[in-house]
């Protein structure tokens, strides 16, 4: 089993081990995330990054506020699984896999722009999507679905 | 000591060539800020956005159904194919089965919708070849489907087709009439599309060698659909993963060798003659039985009802309020869309709208991989590399 080879690997890193649905999950410390996608890519055969994505639960304990999730493939059995890492909003530095997956430059980019993690040893960590001059990262929750900085919009033509 | 060589390399000057963000070659809004040694591109650094409408921010505030016209917008030269990407991610979330004819209908209008994608592919390599004839011989094909989606449907390119559970309305008479129809005279069509192009001398001194790329990078790019297979790599979500009745069909998947820009038209052209396989055996298997799943909670009531049932006046209230239990939990499905895996990532807390939505979209992943192909190039050939891998602004910048 995966999970048991990557227990005895990672020991207490990997931080639990569940299924969602159709994939299994694998939660690890953040410091060790990289070193597991390096394993699973290099000894069990995972070729594929299919996603890579972050998201924010500002109702969690602090520490689990940020989450950036990975999906990785296996060509040869068609195995996907799903990795996370969970962090709180002080230290949302990661390392970068754009040296294990090339794929994972732009992925990387869009979840610096839409929530602010920062990719340590990325090539180019700007804005991808959102223009440069943007001073907030717009996907975290607490920001409102409309631009808050346009000031040419009068509510009353909207029904407000 | 200063060789001769270094003289000469500090002569040279390189030009930069600002290619977009509206450029008539590139159908669509990308710009490359190229560096150019004469005809030759040294770099190219791809800026992507300009069409951004942050879907992913506007699917966390609306209810589930409403997100289906919001997926139109990515790919939207295959609408259908998106539309039930997210259906199926949905009813993954919420455990419901949908009847077998349903889904075949789904696999037909999908399948149509493949076709469409890659006639307006194909045909626009032909076109940034030089060949405009075989482009408007067969978009009239295109303008078939789509007439085939306004008879189910009613409207053509953002169908927001089918409905969570299943499909909004049987096929009517007309439309089996015109699938019968297209499927009868489509094949001529695309024979001749293909005996002025595929073997074509111009053609093929064009395309052969133009934007080649090895199948280990192109994995490493996270390829998918078509430009992956056309590297040789017969990864096919459709039969990896099968959804929607897909194992029930037999079919081959296409694949190249080179993974240059004629492998990639010629896994298209083939795919499409695949496709109209696909509809033949759904149209004969097709099963009896309703084409929605028995699912009051999300499924839409019928009109003549809600005028005169109280429960269905109730249900109808409540699932255009959005005010129906969804399950908790995380869900990734994927589907073959036009040009790749398009795959859903779907969180939810249990209330109206989605906690978070990602959208894995093909071209976005695999537009990275296009600055590597066109190094050393001629620009003529990164116009060509950037049609052939059909990258769509909508699904690009989402």
């Amino acid at each position: 089993m995966l999970a048991d080879r990557l227990k005895a690997k990672f020991g207490d890193a990997l931080i639990q081990s569940t299924k969602d649905f159709d994939f299994p999950v694998f939660e690890f410390q953040k410091s060790e995330i990289k070193n597991a996608i390096y394993y699973l890519k290099n000894s069990e055969g995972f070729n594929y990054l299919t996603t890579l994505c972050g998201s924010q639960f500002p109702e969690a304990e602090k520490s689990r506020e940020y989450n950036v999730m990975y999906q990785l493939h296996n060509f040869t059995t068609n195995d996907r699984i799903r990795l996370k890492t969970f962090m709180p909003e002080e230290d949302l530095k990661l390392n970068t896999i754009t040296d294990i997956y090339d794929a994972a430059n732009w992925m990387e980019r869009e979840a610096y722009d839409f929530f602010g993690f920062t990719f340590d040893g990325h090539p180019n960590m700007t804005r991808i999507l959102n223009m440069a001059e943007m001073n907030y990262f717009p996907l975290r929750k607490q920001y409102p679905l409309e631009d808050m900085s346009r000031d040419d919009k009068n509510d009353k033509f909207f029904g407000r | 000591m200063i060789t001769e060589d270094i003289v000469q390399e500090e002569k040279k000057e390189y030009t930069t060539l600002n290619l977009g963000p509206t450029h008539p070659a590139t159908h669509g809004i990308f710009q490359n800020v190229l560096t150019m040694d004469g005809e030759i591109i040294i770099d190219a650094v791809p800026t992507i956005g300009y069409i951004h409408r942050a879907f992913e921010k506007l699917a966390e505030h609306r209810p589930y159904n409403q997100i289906t016209p919001i997926t139109d917008r990515l790919n939207y030269c295959s609408s259908p194919i998106n539309n039930m990407g997210w259906l199926m991610t949905v009813e993954k979330l919420i455990g419901c089965e949908i009847p077998k004819r349903a889904e075949y209908l789904r696999v037909i209008i999908m399948e149509l919708s493949r076709i469409a994608d890659h006639i307006v592919c194909n045909t626009v390599i032909a076109v940034d070849t030089g060949a405009m004839t075989g482009f408007l011989y067969l978009f009239q094909w295109r303008e078939r489907i789509y007439e085939i989606f306004e008879e189910i449907c009613g409207s053509r390119l953002t169908t927001n087709i089918g409905r969570i559970g299943g499909m909004e309305r049987d096929f009517s008479q007309s439309t089996w009439l015109k699938i019968e129809t297209f499927l009868k005279e489509f094949p001529a069509g695309l024979k001749e599309f293909g005996a002025l192009v595929n073997r074509n001398r111009i053609f093929m001194d064009r395309t052969i060698n133009c934007g080649a790329i090895s199948a280990d990078r192109a994995l490493s790019y996270s390829f998918s659909g078509p430009n992956l297979r056309a590297c040789g790599v017969d990864y096919d979500v459709r039969v990896m993963n099968p959804y929607s009745s897909y194992q029930d069909f037999d079919f081959n998947i296409p694949i190249g060798k080179a993974g240059d820009t004629y492998d990639r038209y010629m896994v298209r052209n083939d795919e499409m003659y695949q496709s109209l396989r696909i509809i033949r055996q759904a149209i004969d298997k097709m099963p009896k039985g309703n084409f929605h799943a028995d699912l009051p909670d999300f499924y839409l009531p019928a009109k003549e009802d809600v005028y005169s049932k109280m429960e269905a006046l109730i249900y109808h209230f409540k699932i255009v309020m959005g005010e129906t239990d969804i399950p908790k939990g995380e869900v990734y499905h994927s589907v073959e869309a036009g040009n790749g895996e398009l795959g859903f990532y779907l969180i939810s807390d249990g209330g109206r709208a989605p906690f978070r939505l990602h959208m894995r979209r093909p071209c976005f992943i695999f537009y990275q991989g296009f600055t590597e192909m066109i190094k050393g190039r001629m620009l003529s050939d990164a116009i060509l590399t950037l049609s052939s891998m059909n990258v769509i602004a909508g699904e690009l910048d989402a």
